[in-house]
């Protein structure tokens, strides 16, 4: 009836465990009874939850993304907490099987369900609003592709407390996540949850290449978009051609696993380095899905702040063309030691160290945008300089690893998790918060408070540098990755250091949500009536904070990169005269949670085996699918009198003000 | 959203009409990238088939178990099938919507031909003991041509989707697109198809 599906599959005797779950249990509690106190619910699934409009997607985005970094992060500082004790004898206070469920569930965690819907989050809000669209090409893809990326995150906190979560690292490499090694469901967890999330991430990918493509405003040519949105459209290029291997090589270990197929197995013909090959030519592709969009975070802070337009525009889309391109031929570097052969790594380690060269090129269009410029520093610029003291850093001991020589003796150990920590962190990380700075008053019409962000980027550097600089030198003396505890007691100071260095990363998390908590207390002196709080240069600046939900009353047009700069330089007042039109909008649709709902149901059935549930699911999906497909009543028009009525009402705010 | 709002299709027939035409190509070129991304799928799947073709564990090799005539069959009904929903999107363009439903139904005919000769050849390979769990070899052949199967069922079934929404709601801005984005997939699917017949099928039995 229930499959594998027992009592005994909740850990009761993990205590750790079930305070986890304990304080879920009661956070999860409070929310409900809030929400239900203050009759909340309506207006959260009519307003929020079944919305089609790209700004509140990307809002709930942020929200899940930050929820799950706070669970990323306590795994982290209990691994930091584990390994500063387990010296020696001791045996610390996580057991192996444990230990290793953490650094898995710690990387899934920060690369799917933080990472991603942070840099996904960020397009959302910003993309259309930069090329002048009212929304994207498929507004209830977008809905559908937010719920599927949800529901596994939900699929992920469940597997803490029903069963298990993988214990072989956060890509499952073959043949230790096999039916034979991993007889759990750990590892279904995992491939089920990664399974349902990236199918809901190529569904983002197509959607908004296709926005970027085909809905660009009047004037705005390809070398006219803003960076942001170039690298963005890079991203997306990059979703749609990888995300594809990573379906297709989930797939192949699910059948493994369910039905005894050999794609990866030791024997019966079975290849285990097919998967290293194929989870990296997706993995590494995935890594500048992340970066390319911070890249273009801080190409638009350091124009903005420094009051200049951005130095050497050509050259940073090519730098960001040569790395979507050179991402997909460097996916072996990965697996060095797999014995492929000297030439074969040889052209891989060449082509990895060639991805510095357009790289650099980026740095330097950075520092030279900042050479006399007025630079403010203003804390998403701080973030911007954080990255490129780090990340440049990060980027040398890339190229270090790159050389297959001495890869063989970096291999596996703590080197590798520094070098990434320093790039993802350096870069994605404070890529993410620069720009949730710097847009979010577009989101909601009133600005970050200064003083707690400038903290939080503080905590974050020096702890970043406390963290990780003491996890090379570790790897010098052979510390290798994924390990419990460790014989040699002269590495306990270096450890106890580390974890003081993720101790001060978490008061940077707390100065977030100090600064969040401060922010949303004094959002009236902190408001932005105009729309423009940065003196910005691109579209999304034009219109009103938090924007209008069609965008634009008028659709603008462009004559130039930093349109919207130059006009207000020109002081222009742009198609004052033109009346307004009537606007089509699309229709909110209960169909994106409704068929995610019927997702998760799929695939926590698959998880336990529990075939007639996942048979319910499936024919929840393809009934909620139809609906929608019978549904004619999709969209709308707003009449160019509302419009009018909500600009005038705009207008007389920014009037009041000055 | 506290809008007033309005019934597109009762008040604006005219007006948008060019608005309308953008949002087919958008829909249009939209199905063309998923169609791209499909085909990175349809990539994984021939490539592991190309490192796994060696890998028989003792069992069958691809010579011992395909059965060229029968295979050829199938083929032949899935070419024809593209021909079929050709004359189908052709009669849509000449708004004769009789005629699209006759040519979508022969379309859906020849695809149950194909699917037929899919089900029975692996019905036989597994009777035969040479299931998908035999050899490396026998998991990726049957993984890469059942997921062209699958993706035929699935055509298929839009086909029959498509044939009701013709039936209540005729020829319109939102049958229009979804029939041509249909025949892109059945024609992606043969194209793939002939890939797999020579790839897999033809240089199994050389």
């Amino acid at each position: 009836m229930f499959g594998k599906l027992t009592l005994e599959s909740i850990p009761y005797h993990e205590p750790i465990i079930m305070v986890v779950a304990a304080f879920m249990a009661i956070g999860g509690i409070a929310l409900f009874g809030l929400i239900t106190y203050y009759r909340k619910w309506g207006w959260l699934w009519n307003e929020w939850f079944t919305s089609v409009d790209h700004k509140k997607l990307g809002i709930m985005y942020f929200i899940v993304a930050l929820v799950m970094l706070l669970r990323g992060f306590s795994d982290a500082i209990m691994m930091r907490t584990q390994l500063a004790m387990a010296a020696g004898d001791a045996a610390g206070y996580l057991p192996p099987e444990h230990y290793d469920q953490i650094f898995t569930a710690h990387g899934v965690i920060m690369i799917f369900f933080v990472a991603m819907p942070m840099v996904i989050g960020l397009m959302n809000l910003v993309v259309p609003l930069q090329i002048g669209a009212r929304d994207v090409a498929f507004p209830f893809l977008n809905n559908l592709s937010f719920w599927l990326f949800a529901v596994s995150a939900i699929l992920v906190n469940i597997s803490l407390v029903v069963g298990e979560f993988a214990k072989t690292g956060w890509l499952a490499y073959a043949p230790l996540s096999g039916i034979e090694f991993s007889p759990g469901v750990g590892v279904d967890y995992w491939i089920w949850a990664l399974q349902i999330s990236g199918i809901g991430t190529t569904l983002t990918g197509i959607n908004f290449f296709v926005t970027i493509i085909k809905m660009r405003t009047k004037g705005m040519t390809m070398f006219r978009m803003p960076i942001f949105t170039w690298t963005s459209l890079c991203a997306n290029v990059l979703i749609i051609a990888s995300f594809p291997i990573l379906t297709a090589t989930i797939a192949l270990l699910t059948l493994d696993r369910y039905l005894g197929m050999h794609f990866f197995t030791n024997d019966f013909g079975g290849n285990m380095m097919m998967y290293v090959n194929l989870i990296w030519a997706w993995g590494h592709p995935e890594v500048y899905i992340l970066i390319l969009p911070a890249f273009g975070v801080f190409s638009e802070v350091i124009a903005t702040f420094a009051r200049k337009r951005l130095f050497g525009y050509a050259t940073m889309v090519w730098a960001t063309i040569s790395i979507t391109l050179l991402s997909f031929v460097v996916w072996l570097h990965h697996f060095f030691t797999m014995g492929a052969g000297a030439n074969v790594n040889a052209f891989f380690g060449i082509m990895t160290m060639i991805i510095a060269i357009p790289t650099g090129v980026k740095v330097f269009n950075w520092l030279f945008t900042m050479f006399r410029g007025s630079l403010e520093l203003t804390s998403p610029v701080l973030w911007t300089l954080g990255f490129i003291i780090t990340f440049t850093l990060g980027g040398m001991t890339g190229v270090m690893l790159a050389v297959p020589a001495a890869n063989f003796v970096l291999h596996n150990s703590l080197f590798v998790i520094a070098h990434f920590h320093n790039v993802i962190i350096g870069g994605v990380v404070f890529g993410m918060m620069a720009g949730l700075t710097y847009w979010f008053p577009k989101a909601f019409g009133f600005t970050l408070n200064e003083k707690w962000g400038k903290r939080s980027f503080w905590c974050w550097f020096i702890g970043f540098y406390v963290a990780f600089m003491p996890l090379y030198v570790l790897a010098f003396f052979g510390a290798v990755r994924r390990m419990q505890s460790y014989a040699n007691p002269e590495w306990q100071p270096w450890m106890i250091l580390a974890w003081v260095g993720a101790v001060i990363i978490m008061l940077g998390i707390v100065c977030t949500i100090i600064q969040f908590w401060v922010s949303i207390r004094d959002r009236k002196q902190n408001a932005d009536v105009t729309g423009d709080p940065w003196n910005g240069r691109t579209l999304e600046w034009s219109t009103s904070s938090p924007a209008p939900f069609y965008n634009f009353a008028r659709l603008p047009e462009v004559g130039d990169i930093d349109s919207f700069w130059s006009q207000k330089q020109r002081s222009e007042e742009q198609l004052e005269e033109a009346p307004y039109t009537d606007i089509h909008m699309p229709r909110n649709t209960v169909a994106g949670p409704v068929i995610s709902f019927f997702a998760l149901v799929i695939g926590f059935a698959l998880v336990w085996h529990i075939w007639w549930l996942a048979g319910v699911g499936a024919v929840g999906v393809f009934i909620s699918f139809m609906a929608r497909v019978f549904n004619d009543d999709i969209d709308y028009y707003v009449p160019a009198a509302e419009v009018e009525r909500i600009e005038r009402e705009h207008q007389q705010r920014v009037e009041a003000q000055a | 959203m506290s809008t007033d709002t309005l019934n597109h299709s009762s008040h604006h027939p005219v007006e948008h009409e060019e608005e309308h035409h953008d949002a087919s190509g958008t829909k249009l070129f939209g199905f063309w990238v998923y169609l791209m991304s499909d085909l990175v799928i349809f990539g994984s799947l021939f490539a592991t088939y190309a490192v796994l073709m060696k890998g028989t564990a003792g069992g069958p090799t691809g010579a011992d178990i395909f059965e060229l005539p029968l295979i050829l069959f199938g083929t032949f009904a899935l070419l024809i099938s593209s021909f079929t929903f050709g004359m189908g999107v052709l009669a849509m363009h000449a708004n004769r919507v009789g005629q699209v439903k006759v040519w979508l139904i022969i379309t859906f005919l020849l695809g149950l031909c194909f699917l037929g000769m899919e089900v029975y050849e692996f019905q036989h390979l597994i009777h035969e003991g040479y299931g998908p769990d035999r050899s490396g070899f026998l998991s990726a052949f049957f993984t890469l041509v059942g997921t062209h199967g699958l993706h035929v069922t699935f055509g298929m079934i839009w086909i029959l989707v498509m044939l009701v929404q013709l039936y209540t709601k005729g020829l319109n801005d939102m049958t229009r697109p979804r029939i041509l984005c249909l025949s892109l997939f059945w024609h992606f699917l043969d194209i793939v198809w002939i890939c797999v017949f020579s790839f897999v099928y033809l240089m199994g039995v050389l």
